[in-house]
């Protein structure tokens, strides 16, 4: 094996990118068309493409989730925020396919652009409200955002009336089914909160901040940062981030259903941040890394359907994947392997 | 046993990325000895002793306890063969209750009947023993995070007498304790010292090393300078020996007497707050030093917390320039230009895992706002000027600052607020756990920038730093001010005051 150059093999993405390409390697080896794409209708199909729509928006939720936990803290109401956005933009469209004057024409119960504004107001009061609680409060933020992920889903079901609410409204389906330049619209919103966030954290002082405030919150407050305001604000965009994944998600089925969107979401979230290598103690962070952790998550996904594990027994393949992933990414298990493997060659060529 | 030498260290060497940071060092122990390990920071100590106590596995080098070759993988390790350490800072776990930090790891297990069972009352009874060879008589059973550090410290000690150990190895377990306590920590010393322990002590008090001290091992840049009786080397001696070089007469404010006073800046006017701080009067002029005499829980540090907004006042105003005005956080302060170094460096100073530069950058960009964000090349420009200018010892500005020395760590902390230029800075015990030399360059800056203009409140448990640099002390005891002297008063002077019936 040529050997890679050591600045390389110590980037802190390498271990991600990494999983990512032996699972893509494993589904190229049981799917000889997994890399074939297809142009049809000025649209691309194929497999990866389909991962890469899937992915858009867990990737969503794990963006707001990394700065919530590099903050020291964890949301995990976001499923129920994905749900509530929904919700929301499902009740407010609605819509209707009539026949005006011999045209078929879709007509919606607002104007979509007030739907879609109504449901992102109400994600991110969702955050406003989960930022207060930790930032003013003083809860705990498992415990805080734990009264939102049991309630938010209440408060889902309550808009819908505990019914799957179908919308009939074409340009909505845009937002989870369209195309633009032949690939899936949903991609580029993932791709576009991901390169605004980047930019703000790198042309701004907003990332030295976050950073400071996951690793010293007593040092931030003292050397003048405005720390509780910070805290507030990333809570607010992780909500409003989850409620465009709502938005995404119900689009992509054409309807909301408060019982079940986004439900989980929270954990495929913390785990997507996690395995880019953002650590659950605050601190440093990679939306890169929680960008791949998201591809990552919906290539296994795939992976287990294309290689035909039985239905009742996927998700206990997935645990033990992440298990190993897991295990690979931690340091400490690394050096004992290595002390492991390397300790009979070296006593015995003393 | 050969001539009571209980630990003996040959030759230690141990690299860290490329830098030397011990080389060749030779130690000995013998029992019923204290014996002080002396050097600046960065010269090697806090190494050694974790090479002693097994930290880290030395690069060259043997180790002997009572004449046999060890070589401890692991601190519990060393615990096991009879070297206990008591850390620098406090290594404890606040949510345990006292007996639980002591027996942590260890607890006293049930008989037979229940293999596996903590014995909670055995526990208790054997910490209130061990505590009560301290002097200490504490409720074992509440959280030590409800205790003070200096009790907290009290309690690690305790931890590490509670095993037999035949070396006690104690790295600057004064430097958060007042007077009164390092008496009593220094009564138990001499109490094991009598009963044959080797003890390793390293301090940054020289009075107290003397005070307790039998012989002494200089180290300096990782090398050892020597070792000596304490009766072969006298102050003067020791601090050449540890700086490589004579200092400087102790400097002081000789411009004192002539120094014109400027206007008045900050003026706390019955600034109090309820069970932390009776009301106080303190003004503070441009250009001036205000030190703050007092003991530990004199009410110094909440006068502080109370002038930058960390804590809130529920009585009494404070007057900036003439105009009244009311902090509600640090934010506010800094922007009217003021500035604190606290106390806690560890926990309220440096942010770990961020680097030198950015550890700098900190409270001007917070100042600033998010946006617009200091230049990568302007942070490295701030970062650079303020190395050079504080003697800050690190080879790259992009180190996490956590990989640095204490005094290293103070002096960025120190110009992540020059950088700031502050009006006013607030200094809470900006010397504490640093060593001589660091020390006087901290002080030989915080002085020029007071002739510059900078108001200055220095805090600090070392009465004669105060007294030497003050132009003006304002004397605390029981949360309360009693009085002010003028700069040039003797120590004895604030003593007399502190203890004056009011």
């Amino acid at each position: 094996m040529p050997k890679l150059p050591r600045h390389l093999l110590q980037h802190r993405l390498i271990w991600p990118i990494v999983t990512l390409v032996l699972l893509l390697a494993v589904n190229a080896a049981f799917n000889p068309g997994f890399w074939q794409l297809q142009w049809r209708d000025g649209h691309l199909y194929g497999s990866v493409i389909d991962i890469l729509n899937r992915a858009a928006p867990l990737a969503l939720v794990a963006l707001g989730m990394t700065l919530v936990i590099a903050t020291r803290g964890i949301d995990i109401s976001v499923g129920a925020v994905v749900a509530i956005s929904a919700a929301v933009a499902a009740l407010m469209i609605g819509g209707e396919l009539v026949v005006k004057e011999g045209v078929q024409t879709y007509v919606s119960r607002f104007p979509m652009g007030l739907a879609l504004g109504a449901a992102l107001l109400a994600a991110a009061l969702c955050g406003l409200w989960n930022g207060l609680l930790v930032a003013t409060a003083g809860m705990q933020p498992i415990i805080a955002t734990l009264i939102l992920m049991v309630a938010g889903r209440g408060v889902a079901q309550l808009l819908t009336g505990g019914q799957i609410i179908t919308v009939y409204y074409a340009p909505f389906f845009f937002l989870g089914n369209g195309f633009l330049l032949g690939l899936p619209f949903a991609v580029f919103i993932a791709v576009a909160v991901w390169a605004a966030l980047h930019l703000l954290m790198t042309r701004s002082a907003l990332g030295l901040f976050i950073q400071t405030i996951g690793i010293n919150p007593a040092a931030a407050r003292l050397a003048g940062l405005r720390e509780r305001l910070i805290t507030v604000c990333v809570y607010v965009f992780c909500g409003l981030a989850a409620g465009v994944a709502g938005l995404v998600v119900s689009s992509n089925v054409k309807s909301a259903d408060g019982n079940n969107a986004g439900m989980l979401m929270e954990l495929d979230a913390i785990l997507a941040v996690t395995l880019g290598g953002t650590a659950l103690t605050g601190g440093r962070f990679s939306l890169a890394g929680s960008v791949l952790g998201a591809l990552i998550i919906q290539t296994l996904t795939s992976t287990i359907y294309s290689i035909g594990v039985p239905p009742e027994i996927n998700m206990v393949v997935k645990a033990a994947v992440v298990f190993v992933v897991m295990l690979l990414q931690s340091a400490e298990f690394r050096a004992a392997v290595r002390g492991f493997v390397l300790r009979p060659a070296r006593s015995g060529a003393r | 046993m050969s001539s009571g030498i209980v630990l003996e260290a040959r030759g230690l060497t141990r690299h860290f990325t490329g830098v030397l940071a011990l080389s060749g060092v030779d130690l000995r122990l013998h029992a019923g000895e204290v014996h002080a390990l002396m050097g600046q920071n960065g010269a090697g100590k806090s190494t050694l002793i974790k090479v002693l106590t097994g930290v880290y596995p030395p690069d060259a080098g043997t180790l002997q306890l009572d004449g046999q070759t060890i070589s401890p993988s692991s601190p519990v390790a060393a615990q096991r063969l009879g070297i206990s350490t008591v850390y620098q800072e406090v290594n404890l776990c606040p949510n345990l209750s006292v007996a639980e930090n002591i027996f942590a790891g260890r607890y006293p297990r049930k008989g037979a009947s229940g293999l596996w069972r903590i014995d909670g009352a055995a526990m208790r009874s054997r910490s209130r023993a061990l505590l009560a060879r301290l002097n200490l008589d504490i409720d074992v059973g509440r959280l030590l995070s409800s205790y003070s550090v200096a009790v907290q410290q009290m309690v690690a000690i305790a931890r590490a007498l509670s095993v037999q150990a035949k070396v006690l190895i104690l790295d600057e377990p004064t430097s958060s304790l007042d007077e009164q306590e390092v008496e009593r920590l220094f009564a138990v010393l001499r109490q094991l010292r009598a009963e044959g322990m080797a003890i390793l002590f390293v301090t940054h008090f020289l009075e107290q090393m003397y005070a307790i001290c039998d012989r002494i091992t200089v180290l300096r840049n990782g090398e050892r300078v020597g070792e000596y009786l304490k009766a072969d080397l006298p102050a003067k001696a020791l601090i050449t020996a540890m700086v490589g070089r004579e200092l400087s007469a102790a400097i002081g404010r000789d411009d004192r007497a002539t120094d014109v006073a400027g206007p008045v800046l900050l003026e706390a006017r019955g600034l109090g707050r309820r069970g932390q701080l009776n009301p106080v009067d303190v003004s503070l002029r441009a250009g001036e030093v205000v030190g703050v005499g007092g003991l530990l829980g004199s009410g110094r540090t909440e006068l502080a917390r109370l002038l930058f907004g960390l804590d809130h006042s529920d009585s009494g105003e404070l007057h900036m320039s003439g105009e009244r005005v009311r902090f509600d956080n640090p934010a506010q302060a800094i922007g009217r230009g003021l500035g604190m170094c606290p106390e806690e460096r560890k926990h309220d100073g440096i942010v770990a895992e961020l680097s030198v530069r950015e550890n700098i950058a900190l409270a001007l960009q917070a100042r600033t706002g998010i946006w617009p964000n200091l230049s990568y090349a302007r942070q490295k420009e701030i970062a650079e000027r303020f190395v050079k200018t504080l003697g800050i010892k690190v080879a790259d500005i992009e180190t996490p600052i956590a990989l640095l020395s204490g005094g290293n760590q103070q002096k960025v902390v120190l110009a992540r607020w020059l950088a700031t230029e502050p009006r006013l800075l607030i200094l809470d015990e900006p010397t504490r756990g640093i060593d001589v030399a660091a020390k006087q360059e901290i002080m030989n800056e915080i002085l020029k920038l007071a002739r510059g203009g900078l108001a200055v409140l220095f805090i600090s448990s070392e009465m004669e730093e105060v007294v030497r640099v003050s132009d003006r002390i304002v004397v605390m005891r029981d949360r309360s001010k009693v009085g002010e002297l003028p700069g040039n008063s003797s120590e004895q002077a604030v003593f007399h005051m502190i203890a004056s019936e009011a």
